[in-house]
């Protein structure tokens, strides 16, 4: 016990010595969990839009008001010239086009089919979906509208007889669709895990290079205390941050507690020691500390993409999401998730947690037999 | 000059001893291709609903079974009342709940009218913004096909889309030129930075300034052969973009590779700036890691549109080359832009990378001397 707390003595000497590791240990994490959570958002936001109203009647101008009314699409340009609205989109100056054909508005009253026509700039797929839906509900809810006046004039069966199922979306634990909710526990585990990860990996890589790791082979220092002084410190440090982390989530982002706190910071406990415990095999598997940290970013880079954080899980090809099993990140998001926002219990993680403690006594066992044998 | 080739070949050797570097480092690429093109879509596939019908009549019978048919979905469970939903939904699997109005199928006779309740599991607007336009597609093809049976004709406004540059949407045509971005982040400006402040902390720096090396020599002979690295990653994403995902390629491919060397002279630049002011390789690499590639992946609209992003953000990215490199590569592939469309954003990136240049270069002559 003596000797592993001289060792962390030293380690931590070492850390703090360094004048640039200390914002980079507590103030970055900080700074990238205020910026990163306000960029990650697929929300829309002010789509340009250009308009070539061929109709100009009373129900054209309306759909345009509505379309402007939303707040999420901006009137750009009118033209009568499709070739010039093109170029606009070519440039990137607008991502919708809005097309009323003449006669729009005849058709609507007469009861037939009235087409608009959208050219969406389709470069980004995921926005170009959501451009589409908004439009499609907006002239959704005018066509209901003209609809409902057109039955009770007209007398065509056609229009009468006309079926609709109405869909009626109820969002829970997040009504507002606000991202920010969402990803700030993602960012978070993504934080730590980077700190747990690449510090601990070239830490232990970084005594071989410098070949100081020859005198502490000669020292009655055992392998399993030269471990724990290795990892330890940044074990606390990681901590640290998660709590730093959580409490900016709710202080300044607002996130709602519902789980125990406890919880959250049992499994990030649990989650760092699997996550050091790779870092550590991935030192014994390297000579130098550049081939450790690249290592390093490519395994955090895959879990990261296969871990739900930006996109859903579930919309993954089913032999991605069993690749996702063996994800220790992306079972910590989804319980930080979990218990923060709906407010799950030990009863809905527990199966996760002995994945992840499963997870760590592998790692663990591997990379301390792997270690023994790097040293010789 | 003799002394120069020998330290450039000294560093390539370094580098190419190095296997599994080397593997990684032309392995990595590949994988991220792979990942983005097949796994990371913006597409539902099996996703868990769960259907509570107070119906149970031969309308929302056909209904769920659509519901079961499609690919997006399974239903994995079937309710009796609203009170079961929250443990559902704690549980984390499943989705959306499907709820069918009493006496469904009567009032869509006899009304022609009738409501389903779509109750979605929000933590992530992004999934329950897809369940529901998912759930609301299926919905809306089966009514139009009752429409068509019954000879009703479809009347009122209806919206024909036209997708520009990317008909099918796929996100894979908006990944590439990020992932490329990306890469060349990573080898050049992150593995320069390592590789320079590498010689300082083994304390070979020393040796080399008592060469007759000149800085700009040591600079110029550290970072060649990670250019190459980078050229070779560039255009492996390419074939790899071209002959496994078809992602069009409508501009030119010099104008292309002009460009792309452009943004490689910025991160080259921004890598020895790094490597002049950090000590140790643990300090680059963190530095490299927030400064570089975080706001790289995010704030470059290679994940999330800039447009999205709140006020503040916006400005903060157009410091950013990879934003403005992104934008010109997008429009490069899928547009076939030509300088006259993109000189703004070509202009920006030229300075920005004299700019990283002039001061890496200053910095690192300080340091020397």
């Amino acid at each position: 016990m003596r000797i592993i707390r001289f060792l962390l003595r030293k380690e931590f000497l070492q850390i703090f010595r360094n004048k640039a590791m200390l914002p980079i240990l507590f103030v970055m994490p900080v700074i990238q969990l205020l910026v990163l959570s306000f960029a990650a958002t697929y929300e829309l936001k002010e789509v340009d839009f250009a308009l070539l109203d061929m109709d100009q009647s009373q129900v054209s101008r309306e759909l345009v008001a509505k379309f402007q009314s939303t707040g999420y699409f901006n009137l750009q340009a009118e033209t009568f010239d499709r070739n010039k609205a093109m170029e606009w989109l070519d440039a990137g100056r607008i991502s919708l086009i809005i097309v009323v054909p003449p006669d729009f508005e005849e058709d609507l009253t007469g009861g037939r089919e009235a087409p608009v026509q959208l050219i969406i700039d389709a470069v980004d797929g995921s926005t170009a979906g959501l451009i589409q839906s908004y439009s499609a509900s907006i002239l959704n809810d005018l066509n209901t509208e003209k609809q409902v006046e057109l039955k009770i004039k007209s007398a065509e069966p056609a229009v009468v007889q006309a079926k609709t199922i109405n869909l009626i979306p109820q969002n829970w634990y997040n009504p507002d669709l606000d991202y920010i909710t969402f990803m700030v526990p993602g960012i978070l585990v993504v934080l730590v895990s980077m700190i747990g990860l690449f510090l601990s990996g070239m830490n232990i890589v970084r005594e071989q290079e410098i070949g100081t790791i020859e005198q502490l082979n000669v020292t009655p220092i055992r392998k399993y205390q030269f471990m724990i002084g290795k990892l330890k410190p940044f074990w606390i440090i990681g901590m640290f941050d998660l709590l730093v982390g959580l409490a900016l989530a709710r202080y300044g982002f607002h996130i709602p507690f519902l789980g125990s706190l406890a919880t959250i910071l049992v499994v990030g406990g649990i989650f760092l020691v699997v996550i050091q415990s790779m870092g550590l095999l991935i030192s014994t598997m390297t000579n130098t500390q550049q081939q450790a940290m690249f290592i390093a970013w490519f395994i955090m880079v895959v879990f990261i993409l296969l871990g739900g954080l930006f996109t859903p899980i579930e919309s993954m090809p089913g032999w991605a999401q069993n690749i996702t099993l063996a994800n220790p990140v992306a079972y910590f998001i989804k319980i930080m998730r979990m218990v923060l926002l709906k407010g799950a219990g030990w009863q809905e993680i527990q199966a996760m947690v002995y994945i992840l403690i499963g997870m760590g006594s592998v790692l663990m066992l591997v990379s301390i037999n792997r270690y023994k044998k790097t040293t010789g | 000059m003799n002394t120069f080739r020998g330290f450039v070949t000294k560093e390539f050797k370094q580098i190419y001893r190095d296997k599994r570097t080397l593997v990684v480092l032309f392995g990595m690429p590949m994988i991220m291709m792979v990942l983005f093109g097949f796994a990371i879509r913006n597409e539902i596939s099996g996703a868990q609903i769960g259907i509570l019908d107070f119906s149970k009549d031969e309308v929302t019978r056909t209904i769920t079974q659509k519901l079961e048919a499609s690919e997006s979905f399974q239903v994995m469970a079937l309710l009796e009342n609203y009170d079961e939903v929250e443990g559902l939904f704690r549980q984390g699997d499943i989705k959306e709940i499907v709820v069918f109005e009493p006496g469904f199928q009567e009032k869509l006779v006899r009304e022609n009218v009738a409501n389903i309740q779509i109750i979605t599991d929000a933590t992530d607007p992004n999934l329950a913004n897809l369940v529901q336009a998912y759930t609301s597609n299926i919905v809306r093809d089966y009514v139009e096909g009752l429409n068509r049976e019954a000879q009703v004709q479809q009347a009122g406004i209806q919206p024909q889309v036209r997708m520009m540059y990317n008909p099918e949407l796929r996100s894979v045509n908006l990944f590439v030129p990020g992932l490329i971005a990306v890469i060349l982040m990573l080898v050049s400006a992150l593995m320069t930075s390592i590789s320079i402040t590498r010689e300082k902390e083994m304390g070979n720096m020393e040796i080399l300034l008592v060469s007759p090396l000149k800085p700009y020599h040591i600079i110029i002979g550290k970072v060649l052969p990670y250019m190459v690295l980078s050229v070779v990653n560039v255009i492996t994403i390419l074939v790899l973009a071209e002959f496994v995902f078809h992602v069009p390629f409508k501009g030119s491919y010099l104008f292309f590779f002009l460009e792309a060397g452009l943004f490689i002279m910025a991160a080259l630049a921004l890598g020895v700036f790094i490597s002049s002011a950090a000590n140790n390789q643990q300090t680059a690499m963190m530095v490299s890691l927030a400064g570089l590639l975080l706001p790289t992946v995010l704030l470059s609209g290679f994940i999330f549109p800039v447009e999205s992003m709140p006020a503040p953000l916006q400005c903060i990215s157009h410091i950013i080359p990879a934003k403005w490199f992104l934008i010109i590569v997008r429009d490069i592939m899928l547009k076939g832009s030509d300088l006259i469309l993109v000189w703004k954003e070509t202009l920006v990136l030229l300075v920005m990378t004299l700019g990283f240049i002039g001061l890496s270069l200053k910095k690192f002559k300080v340091r020397l001397q």
